[in-house]
């Protein structure tokens, strides 16, 4: 159907952006209401480590673990450049500071799973 | 209730000042008259070289736009009432060129739009003998608030990324660009994504949404830049993944 010409690339900064608030909004209060929450101050019954952590080992909650953490930190750099970008009017370091907040994304996506699959 | 209310309006004749100044207006404070009433009391009675624009006095030429107390509004819908006890200050339309006092100077806003090509563009033309193009009331729906636009331009007023950066289309231009995308007699879809989709369309909107708390016609161009964005956003994906599909 229609056509880009390649002329930009935002869409696909915006796609890991609105992925990463859609993944975020939804999952992370649940997270944080079970491990922030229920489980310390004992509202509900605490896993023991043996089956948190083969909760945890399992591919599905691997890749769902990584997919999260790896799509809000997208999401933090995609605006937090915008943020940058307006708020400090600095439109002349584009690059330097798109390169700083994707990078950054991309170096928390790796550790993520280095972390994740070293479990 | 008092008997007068203060005016504070911008002035700016280029061939007599370099800087603009405010001058203060006293005119009668009357229940039913909006500001527009005001300025035209201040053009009638009291000083004929003030410059602006209007033409209905009800909010459907969007020729009247300016901004009130800093606030950008159509000064026909705007009662002195809300703004007691005064003064109002009056002030031409932000993020624009002043040409004189109110009049702002808006050939940028009408290039842009006609960038978006406003019309409807039929997949093929057809003769007028085989009548008309039949539409249902959901076919209507689909486009119907983002047809209420009047081209006032206080979305431009109120949009601080179009103040940051003025190569911004705009809401206006991308809500009247969606009124025809979304019109099922219209094939200019991929015309207008070209300019849409361009980094000076809609990627440069961070969603702060002041364009559609501004816009007297609930128009809600910061609703259609993000349906924009998604329809794009698949586009593009599609044109990388599947390039056959093209």
């Amino acid at each position: 159907m229609a056509t880009h010409k390649g002329k930009t690339n935002e869409p696909f900064w915006w796609a890991l952006f609105g992925a990463g608030g859609v993944l975020a909004a939804f999952c992370i209060p649940v997270l944080l209401f079970l491990n922030g929450l229920a489980i310390p101050l004992g509202w509900i019954e605490p896993p023991r480590y043996e089956d948190a952590l083969a909760l945890v080992q399992h591919p599905l909650t691997r890749l769902f673990l990584f997919g999260l953490i790896s799509l809000s930190m997208f999401h933090w750099a995609h605006r937090f450049r915008f943020t940058l970008y307006d708020g400090l009017q600095i439109k002349h370091l584009n690059f330097l500071v798109a390169l700083m907040c994707y990078g950054s994304a991309v170096v928390v996506s790796i550790l993520t799973a280095v972390v994740l699959f070293q479990l | 209730m008092p008997e007068t209310i203060t005016l504070e309006v911008f002035r700016y004749r280029p061939e007599e000042e370099q800087e603009p100044t405010f001058q203060s207006y006293e005119v009668p404070f009357r229940k039913d008259w909006v500001v527009l009433d005001a300025l035209n009391h201040i053009k009638d009675e009291i000083d004929g070289s003030l410059s602006y624009r209007w033409s209905c006095r009800m909010g459907v030429c969007g020729s009247c736009g300016m901004m009130i107390n800093g606030d950008a509004v159509l000064t026909c819908a705007a009662f002195l009432e809300t703004y007691l006890p005064g003064p109002i200050r009056v002030e031409p339309l932000a993020n624009f060129p002043v040409v004189r006092d109110l009049v702002i100077e808006m050939s940028d806003f009408m290039e842009k739009l006609n960038r978006v090509s406003p019309w409807i563009i039929p997949a093929e033309e057809k003769p007028v003998s085989e009548g008309e193009y039949l539409q249902t009331p959901d076919e209507l729906e689909d486009y119907k608030p983002y047809s209420m636009c009047i081209n006032c331009m206080l979305c431009y007023s109120a949009c601080p990324v179009f103040g940051l950066e003025p190569g911004f289309i705009g809401p206006a231009a991308i809500a009247i660009a969606q009124r025809y995308n979304l019109d099922n007699r219209d094939a200019g879809n991929e015309q207008r994504m070209e300019v849409l989709s361009d980094d000076e369309g809609i990627w440069q909107c961070t969603l702060v949404g002041e364009c559609s708390a501004v816009c007297p016609k609930s128009v809600d161009p910061a609703g259609a830049i993000q349906r924009y964005k998604v329809t794009a956003t698949t586009e593009w994906w599609k044109s990388k993944l599947m390039p056959w599909s093209q």
